[in-house]
């Protein structure tokens, strides 16, 4: 599925060139050593809003739960309406959440609970995005 | 006057703070709603400053209070239900031009200031306390509540209004463009809709305790057939239609396991109460409605979206805090007004609650016997947003109309109304009201 750009920011500059190289990195506070996702400017948990490091993480995961959208308002998206929308948990911290299309997995045929690998796919613009696969057997 | 958006001390946010400290001090009286619509039509009378005006009106007409006995306004500065002013698009000079205007052409257009809502009210001679309640009508209130209680003012009006204009809800904008910022693409990128978060926890809640999407359609019923009796509301005005469980079953999906009749429908609306002190109340047109408690949650999900554990805690930590600052019970409650703005959380709310006793993974298999307004067991007398339209207001009129005893067609029955819960909007991140026929 074809999905918009990515004009990289500031915060997010360091996710989107380690997508680029095919890499997952995930923001960590260094101060309480916990990952955060969605990035943000400081430590959500820490009163001080500790240090943060970009940590790279396994790239593995599970299904965590999924939806399917019929009705999207993302328009690039449209035309490829329905499509599985998926909650991945990271292997390195199952509170960690990522999105996904799960390619190759059927319409509302998806394995909660399968393990899934980070893949990487160009968007409309060529920057990298983290998308998922289910791992086989 | 510069308007404050309320200072996080307005809020009550945690455990253990024990009575609310204004319990049975504080009062609604009046209650005002402008006529709805599905879009606004572009006349000068039907934009949402002027739909704000007839509500604020109305409600201090319904209180049968002087205007300048008025010293408070709280305001909900942003009216939008997903509409946007595109970038670009010619201002409706005829529109701004029939109101006295702030700085801000679009004030009173697709938003609103205290100042607009002043500047076009010069009825209201003696406003000297204003402050925005960010989001929606539950936050509004807490902090109307909270500063009647602490004596920033004694009679206060407080407002909410939606704008809705032409095209579908959220496309556009950036949905419509070629790229998105590096921050909102973390979580947009993807495309989920509105109620794709809440699709989700409703998944997983059924998947974790056997239930179904079918099993929603005895409280959808419920919710259209009372939203059907609330005049003020959009369905009644425009669509009087009912929802029986094929029509409801049948709808389109919009993020399966949502479809198009659990997302609500937007709509331009405004609704407006006018508060004071007890003791003022007394004397007013309309029996006060005491407000025992007010309680919120700023509760955030650990990542993207809220796991049904995360919800599960905070809905339980909500309703503790409810209960103890009010000084009542689950067993206290004559019925409930929770949110429904997607209809699939209706019953985390419930559950946190313990509403009648039911228990987590429970609310479903209680939608299934009689939740009417006759029956022992009211759910959403309302009809909430499911019956009315989008406006995250109908369950706060209803508490107050009930409790009254003027809910017309919509009163309760089968149960004597003395109390009475009102909030929203998400099961994590919310703010809610008790309200009581008695001070006590």
């Amino acid at each position: 599925m074809a999905k918009q750009g990515v004009d990289p920011d500031e915060l997010t500059q360091p996710f989107w060139d380690a997508a680029n190289e095919q890499r997952l990195v995930i923001q960590n506070c260094v101060d309480c050593d916990r990952l955060q996702h969605p990035p943000s400017n400081t430590c959500r948990d820490c009163d001080d809003g500790g240090a943060l490091e970009w940590k790279q993480v396994s790239g593995r995961g599970t299904i965590y739960n999924y939806g399917v959208v019929h009705d999207c308002p993302v328009r690039l998206l449209q035309e490829d309406q329905p499509f599985n929308l998926a909650v991945i948990m990271l292997d390195d911290d199952p509170g960690i959440q990522m999105y996904s299309h799960l390619p190759g997995v059927p319409v509302d045929d998806v394995p909660v609970g399968a393990a899934v690998e980070v893949i990487f796919e160009p968007s409309a613009n060529g920057q990298l995005v983290p998308e998922w696969r289910v791992i086989d057997g | 006057m510069t308007t404050p958006t309320a200072p996080d001390s307005m809020y009550r946010n945690d455990e253990g703070l024990g009575i609310w400290e204004h319990r049975g001090k504080v009062a609604a009286v009046g209650v005002g709603h402008a006529p709805t619509s599905r879009r606004w039509d572009g006349r000068p009378e039907t934009c949402v400053g002027a739909i704000t005006i007839d509500a604020l009106r109305k409600a201090i007409d319904d209180a049968g209070v002087a205007p300048d006995q008025i010293d408070g306004l709280v305001v909900v500065p942003v009216t939008t239900t997903g509409a946007f002013w595109e970038a670009g698009k010619p201002l409706p000079m005829d529109v701004i031009q029939s109101f006295n205007q702030t700085d801000d052409p679009l004030d009173g257009i697709a938003k609103l200031s205290a100042e607009w809502l002043l500047k076009n009210m010069p009825e209201l001679t003696n406003v000297n306390f204003t402050m925005y309640g960010p989001g929606c009508m539950s936050n509004a209130l807490n902090v109307t509540a909270q500063a009647v209680g602490d004596g920033l003012t004694h009679t206060c009006l407080v407002v909410k209004s939606w704008h809705n204009f032409e095209g579908r809800y959220y496309q556009g904008g950036a949905n419509a463009g070629a790229a998105l910022p590096g921050t909102p693409a973390i979580t947009q990128l993807w495309g989920g809709p509105a109620s794709y978060s809440t699709a989700l926890q409703f998944a997983e809640y059924c998947r974790k305790y056997g239930k179904t999407h079918e099993m929603m359609a005895p409280f959808m019923e419920n919710s259209r057939r009372n939203g059907l009796r609330f005049p003020e509301g959009y369905w009644a005005q425009h669509r009087p239609e009912e929802l029986g469980p094929e029509d409801y079953l049948a709808s389109r999906w919009i993020a399966k396991p949502a479809n198009l009749f659990d997302n609500d429908i937007p709509i331009m609306m405004s609704g407006a109460y006018l508060f004071s002190t007890a003791e003022r109340a007394a004397d007013m047109k309309q029996k006060p409605v005491y407000i025992l408690n007010h309680a919120s949650s700023n509760t955030r999900p650990r990542s993207l979206l809220p796991t049904l554990d995360e919800v599960e805690a905070d809905t339980a930590r909500t309703g503790r805090k409810i209960y103890e600052g009010a000084g009542i019970t689950a067993d206290d409650l004559s019925f409930e007004n929770m949110y429904d703005g997607f209809s699939l959380f209706h019953q985390f709310h419930l559950e946190g609650l313990g509403y009648r006793g039911i228990k987590f993974g429970e609310a479903l298999d209680f939608y299934q016997t009689d939740i009417s307004i006759e029956g022992p067991n009211p759910v959403s007398p309302s009809g909430g947003n499911v019956g009315s339209g989008r406006s995250r207001v109908w369950m706060h009129t209803d508490c107050i109309q009930q409790l009254q005893g003027r809910a017309g067609a919509r009163q309760v029955t089968g149960v004597k109304p003395e109390v009475g819960v009102s909030g929203g909007p998400m099961p994590l991140g919310g703010n809610y009201t008790v309200w009581s026929a008695s001070p006590d």
